[in-house]
């Protein structure tokens, strides 16, 4: 009853979702304002009763209904409550729902926070969230509704996929799909700006906290998840170039450039038709995203089921929105005319070259992802490009850009003198480079010439961001009406390059100082890895709620004292009968110690015999992912600027000006 | 220079980078691409020894042998040839006799393949979807010996 209550609510759904297309693309044509009243409505309808679909399936789960065929595929009595919930986006049908739920969210925040934004504008962009919503519904109901019912019914469901069952995986979907999803209102935006012809700087305004928070989304979603494939795949590596990964960072990369040419478009009014074409990639990209993870074209964790007939409705579905929005790009592009001229050594013509970089850094992804899917299709052989291909294409894309991230806020609007930066940056650069020769020595005893590199890039954005607040502060006469002076969207762009810098010194120690081995031990072995004495104290069973484990013991000693007990685990889940490493991790700031149990050796089943174990010893792993959590801070505080609050009060007076236009 | 002239130069530049970023791509992408092949193909003797490729089969029943250390030596087979594989390290967890996988690796001037990673990401059918074409299969439900029946074994479990 439940399952048919949400599966009318998702066909109730598509039709809101056609009335909040339709009613109010009359209203911008003809001009009807109450044409244009109807979006709001039907859009929080929309959002609403998808809401309360999401509500059905997930009390289906909660209650272990197994007549419905996916909570049957993805769940079981023994799960845990908490696995129970997340199991809902465990697999392809729920996932969907999960992004036409998120997308919901997204309109009805639209549709509350733009009440005060020109009214053809509001309906504008709701109708294209609503054109997205349409592709999503009609694709859940045609080729993957996840309220189908299965009989006869089985006593016990299959069980979730063991890899999703940990804490990381309860949230990494949710925040990526955020973030996903959330480029749809800046596209949104973009196609509303093209069909008005109005794109000024109130439009970036507009467009700015929206696409922020879209980013910091995006940003925590791929953290999360590099943070879960490190502890959960049992590979201990933090990125591994995965087309997965991939579909995720493409779009991260053109949402960066978008949020960096947005500031441009708001100060200075240039870039205008870049900055929609932007919007336009960021989301034909989280797009793509979607059509690589959920169609089985690529091989990976991600990649549920292999339906030809979803993958071919996606991309017809990418197909027309792209090629729908890049004809009305081509058509009223043109008429986006810039108000002022452009130097190239200024802030705006730094921020150009930021965005260069990072599209063509994302189109080196989307080579190394495509290609080899191309070349397949074409029946011209079965090609892969590894990490290699990735990292010799990154790096000298990305070291650049992060030189320009310390230049380019020293570095004023419209034009600049090369004697004031070169004066400004005397002392961070002079800082950057002993910290980079220092440390590494200090910590390592060598340092070697990529680290000093690597190092130098990181302390020079974080020591950079520091001065730029510092800078900041030093004008006001008390500390704290320093700490208070200073706009929240100075602190958030400051934060988030320090956590580039942050990011940048962790990529740099981790690739160049970690330490990996691979070893055979019997039980009461001992080994050493760079100082440290790792013991292996034996495996003992142990049984779980859903699965068997292996738990093994294995005590870790530094200068002669015990500094840890980890226990990793080899764990068989019942149901599905799955292997599944749990790796064990012990972790300071400063380096992180890295235990997972391979296999047993011995031909016996007894739990006495030798044993292969990983183990590492990975030096500044935290910085990493924290780098990525100052990224989001930074974003959190940028899009909470109250310089968008503020000009609300503005906004009402235009608004209700030009309601009728 | 004339604002013209400067905008030109600025274009001028801007195209001068993006076409070396594309060679660089490039060049680095042909360097780094891996073909992947079947045991069949490898002994029909195209490959040369000790290039990079990828190599996918399914691990012969009862051919995985330890030995000192983390060294493992398999059988990796498709329907008509097999090709002894040699590895030092951890296997996946979804390693398995009788099921797909993809290794990493290059041929020795012995006959052998040594594999410097062994992958076993696969679909419900046990098998990866390179695997899975290249044995020409439907539904993963490949039907020669000695693997016959995988999810008949999987399923009398």
């Amino acid at each position: 009853m439940i399952s048919e209550l949400g599966h009318f609510a998702l066909i109730l759904a598509l039709g809101a979702a056609l009335i909040q297309i339709f009613v109010p693309a009359y209203g911008v044509w003809k001009r009807d304002p109450r044409a244009l009243a109807v979006a709001t409505s039907a859009a929080q309808t929309q959002a609403m009763l998808v809401f309360f679909a999401f509500g059905c399936l997930t009390w289906s789960f909660v209650y272990s209904d197994f007549s419905v065929a996916y909570v049957a595929a993805n769940s079981n009595l023994e799960l845990p409550m908490v696995y129970r919930v997340t199991a809902v986006w465990g697999a392809h049908e729920g996932s969907l729902l999960l992004w036409v739920a998120i997308l919901g969210g997204w309109t009805l925040a639209v549709s509350i926070f733009n009440r005060r934004l020109p009214a053809d504008i509001t309906a504008t962009t709701l109708a294209v969230l609503g054109t997205v919503s349409v592709g999503f519904l009609l694709f859940m109901l045609l080729t993957s509704n996840p309220f189908d019912r299965l009989f006869p019914v089985p006593l016990d469901g299959k069980d979730l996929n063991p890899l999703l069952q940990d804490p990381g995986m309860v949230i990494h979907p949710p925040m990526l799909y955020m973030g996903y999803v959330g480029f749809s209102v800046a596209f949104a935006f973009a196609i509303a700006a093209l069909v008005s012809g109005r794109l000024d700087s109130a439009w970036a305004r507009w467009t700015r906290p929206w696409t922020t928070t879209a980013w910091l989304f995006m940003t925590l979603g791929i953290t999360l998840g590099s943070w879960w494939a490190y502890h959960v795949l049992g590979w201990g590596g933090w990125w591994f170039w995965d087309p997965v990964e991939n579909a995720s960072f493409m779009p991260w990369l053109v949402g960066t450039a978008l949020i960096h040419s947005l500031a441009v478009t708001e100060k200075r009014g240039l870039l205008k038709s870049w900055t929609v074409l932007l919007a336009i990639l960021a989301f034909g990209l989280s797009l793509l995203g979607t059509f690589l993870v959920r169609s089985g074209v690529i091989v990976s964790v991600h990649a549920f089921a292999s339906d030809p007939a979803r993958g071919v409705f996606i991309l017809g579905f990418l197909t027309i929105i792209l090629g729908a929005s890049f004809l009305l790009y081509a058509w009223r592009a043109p008429k986006l005319t810039s108000e002022g001229e452009m130097t190239l050594f200024s802030r705006e013509g730094l921020l150009l070259i930021n965005n260069v970089f990072l599209v063509v850094a994302s189109a080196s992804v989307l080579l190394g992802t495509l290609y080899p899917l191309l070349v397949d299709a074409l029946e011209l052989g079965k090609i892969s490009v590894g990490p290699p291909y990735f990292n010799a294409v990154f790096l000298p894309l990305f070291a650049p850009l992060v030189l320009m991230v310390g230049v380019a806020a020293t570095v004023p609007w419209k034009r600049a003198k090369l004697g004031d930066i070169v004066r400004h940056l005397r002392v961070p650069l002079i800082i950057a480079i002993a910290a980079a020769i220092v440390v590494p020595l200090y910590i390592h005893g060598h340092a070697p010439v990529a680290v000093i590199a690597g190092g130098f890039l990181g302390f020079w954005a974080i020591v950079t961001a520091v001065q730029e607040i510092w800078r900041r502060m030093r004008a006001k006469t008390t500390l704290s009406a320093g700490l208070f002076g200073v706009p929240r969207g100075v602190w958030g762009m400051s934060l988030a390059h320090f956590g580039l810098g942050v990011w940048a010194l962790g990529v740099t120690f981790v690739s160049s100082y970690s330490v990996e081995k691979d070893v055979r031990l019997s039980p009461g072995q001992s080994i050493d890895l760079s100082g440290y004495e790792f013991r292996f104290d034996g495996v003992e069973p142990h049984v779980g709620p859903n699965y068997d484990s292996d738990y093994g013991t294995v005590t870790i000693e530094h200068h002669g004292e015990v500094v840890a007990t980890v226990h990793p685990e080899k764990r068989l889940y019942r149901a599905t009968q799955q292997m599944m490493t749990e790796a064990a991790v012990d972790h300071t700031p400063l380096r992180d110690i890295y235990v997972a149990l391979g296999e047993p050796l011995s031909e016996d089943a007894s739990h006495t015999g030798d044993w292969a174990l990983r183990l590492y010893y990975k030096p500044m792993m935290r910085l990493v992912w924290l780098g990525g959590a100052f990224m989001v801070l930074g974003g959190v505080l940028a899009a909470t600027d109250r310089r968008y609050r503020l000009t609300r009060a503005a906004e009402a007076n235009v608004a209700t000006n030009s309601a009728v236009v | 220079m004339t604002k013209r002239q400067k905008r030109m130069a600025a274009i001028a530049a801007l195209l001068v980078g993006l076409s070396l970023a594309a060679a660089l791509g490039f060049t680095a992408f042909r360097k780094n691409m891996m073909y992947f092949y079947t045991p069949s193909d490898l002994l029909a003797g195209t490959t040369k020894v000790g290039a990079k490729l990828r190599l996918g089969g399914l691990v012969e029943r009862g051919s995985v042998k330890r030995g000192e250390g983390l060294s493992v030596d398999f059988i990796l087979a498709d329907c008509e040839h097999s090709l002894p594989v040699h590895y030092e390290g951890i296997l996946p967890d979804l390693f398995r006799e009788g099921q797909g996988i993809v290794a990493t690796g290059s041929m020795q001037a012995n006959g052998t393949f040594t594999a410097d990673e062994v992958l076993a990401k696969h679909d419900e059918n046990y098998m990866p979807p390179q695997v899975a074409d290249a044995l020409k299969t439907q539904d993963g439900k490949h039907a020669c010996a000695p693997f016959k029946s995988v999810n008949k074994v999987e399923a009398a479990k």
